[in-house]
């Protein structure tokens, strides 16, 4: 038996973040994680570091994106730092382009809800004209009618992120075991022992970062972790000189020169094949919104499967229980990554979650059983 | 460095390799032309601007990749050789037409 700091369940986006997280504190972790057959929303993602649609109704969940985008700059640094792997990381700000009045007056609204709920924390917009927005983006077409524009929004490579924090894990001297699914867990408090991959592994700290794994596992140590499977699609272009300077919320061209459009959301089960109606539908946004994209070359498409809450925001939560297990999971792991690695990580490390994140808890999904 | 085979048809078209009259058998691929024809490499990728050439000349690995009648990134391997073709080196990030 090998024993632990922690043991952290799940080598995509969120649990490799949580796991270097807790290496980088000095601590040691364990990574579990799945074969490569799978279901991994961090290798099939857009990308965007994004706050300017995160948590209307809900500031909790605003806050919580804008600190971990106002943390992402460093974070990135601090990985290439480490390991040589750049992010891709950018933060030019971003827009959402609009091809109606109808869209432009719903998006106004959005932001201006967005922007009183920020209340101190200061949320900053603008909603541009066609005229304004085509200073910034030279490149639109006539049927944009303008967009919202935030400066907190940017992008990243989620591929080369899961690489830096991949190598940044090992450097602190953290485990990776692939190829270890997880099927049961003897769980007491502050005492969880796994047998998977042929090992075994005990610590007194559990992190469930198993994506859509999460369901399973968290009733395995008293988690409620109701998460569904929601599929997008995203078309992959040819590389093209640079023409979009920043991202916006379906389109951003990485550093490389490729063009991401995206991205769909449907309930398809556990499907995670693309449809030409879909990828018809894009593409046609995608012209409007930016006429050259007419002679550009797809190279590619996919679907992949969102990791996803009834109610859409993330589920952090220690177990009642058994105390000592968290669950970390969200539908915006690329833009939560900074907050998982940096803030998660040390709050599991503690023994407990700040008020801050109350508002995350499962309790939210609890029916009120009638009298 | 490379050589037609002995016994490959007679029969020739032309086409133009980075603006040099050529002449090919009819069925060739715009990549073999380029093979055949041109100097070495045929492009420089669009991140690093390393020098390359057609790989696998079966339309999965993307090395190939020529401006052909003035069309960029076309996979010059799947692509069969026409009179007149003009074939030309795809030289880093294409550009666009805003
Ligand atoms: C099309 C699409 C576009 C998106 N765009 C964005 C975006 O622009 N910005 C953004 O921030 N987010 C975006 N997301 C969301 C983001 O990709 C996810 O939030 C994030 O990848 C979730 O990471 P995860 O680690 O929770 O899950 P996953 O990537 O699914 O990883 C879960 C891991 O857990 C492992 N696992 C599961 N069960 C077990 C088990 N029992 N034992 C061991 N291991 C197990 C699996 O092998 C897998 O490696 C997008 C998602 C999709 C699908
Ligand atoms: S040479 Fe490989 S795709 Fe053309």
């Amino acid at each position: 038996m090998a024993d632990f700091d922690a043991i952290v369940i799940g080598g995509g986006l969120v649990g490799t973040a949580v796991a270097y997280g807790i290496a980088r504190l000095g601590k040691r972790p364990v990574l579990l994680d799945e074969g490569d057959i799978a279901h991994r929303a961090s290798r099939g993602n857009f990308g965007l570091v994004w706050v300017q649609s995160k948590g209307f109704g809900v500031p909790e969940y605003q806050r919580w994106t804008r600190r971990s985008s106002d943390t992402w700059t460093e974070f990135s640094q601090e990985l290439l730092e480490e390991t040589g792997i750049g992010t891709g990381h950018e933060r030019p700000g971003g827009v959402t382009i609009c091809l109606s009045e109808e869209e432009l007056d719903k998006r106004r609204r959005l932001m201006e809800q967005l922007h009183i709920e920020a209340g101190e924390t200061n949320f900053d917009y603008e909603i541009l004209t066609h005229a304004e927005l085509k200073k910034m983006l030279p490149a639109i077409g006539p049927d944009v009618v303008g967009a919202s524009y935030t400066r907190y929004d940017g992008h990243a490579n989620p591929l080369y992120t899961m690489r830096a924090l991949h190598a940044a894990l090992l450097k602190h001297g953290g485990t990776y075991v692939p190829n270890a699914r997880v099927e049961s867990i003897q769980a007491a408090p502050n005492h969880f022992v796994i047998n998977a991959g042929g090992r075994s592994f005990a610590a007194p700290r559990l992190v469930l970062g198993a994506g859509l794994g999460n369901k399973a596992l968290g009733e395995m140590v008293g988690l409620n972790v109701p998460v569904r499977p929601v599929r997008g699609q995203i078309i992959v272009t040819e590389r093209l000189q640079p023409v979009l300077p920043m991202p916006t919320l379906m389109m951003r061209q990485t550093v490389e020169g490729t063009i991401m459009i995206g991205e769909s959301r449907e309930e398809s089960g556990f499907d995670d094949t693309t449809s030409p109606e879909i990828i018809h539908t894009l593409a046609q946004r995608a012209v409007k919104s930016f006429p050259f994209l007419r002679n550009v070359r797809i190279v590619r498409t996919w679907g992949a499967l969102r990791v996803m809450a009834p109610d859409g925001l993330p589920i952090y939560e220690q177990s009642s229980e058994f105390p000592g297990a968290f669950v970390c999971t969200c539908h915006s792991g690329v833009t939560l990554a900074a907050s998982h690695a940096r803030y998660y990580a040390q709050y599991v490390m503690d023994g407990a979650l700040p008020a801050e994140l109350a508002r995350f808890s499962t309790k939210r999904f609890d029916v009120q059983a009638a009298a | 460095m490379f050589k037609l085979l002995p016994d490959s048809p007679s029969e020739r078209i032309t086409v133009h390799v980075d603006g040099q009259a050529v002449s090919v058998p009819p069925g060739f691929t715009a990549a073999a032309a380029m093979l055949l024809h041109g100097t070495g490499s045929t492009r420089t990728t669009p991140v690093t601007g390393e020098p390359r050439a057609p790989y696998c000349m079966m339309g999965v690995c993307f090395e190939c990749l020529l401006q052909i009648d003035g069309e960029p990134n076309q996979q010059g391997c799947l692509v069969t050789v026409a009179e007149g073709m003009r074939i030309e080196r795809q030289l880093g990030k294409r550009k666009v037409d805003e």
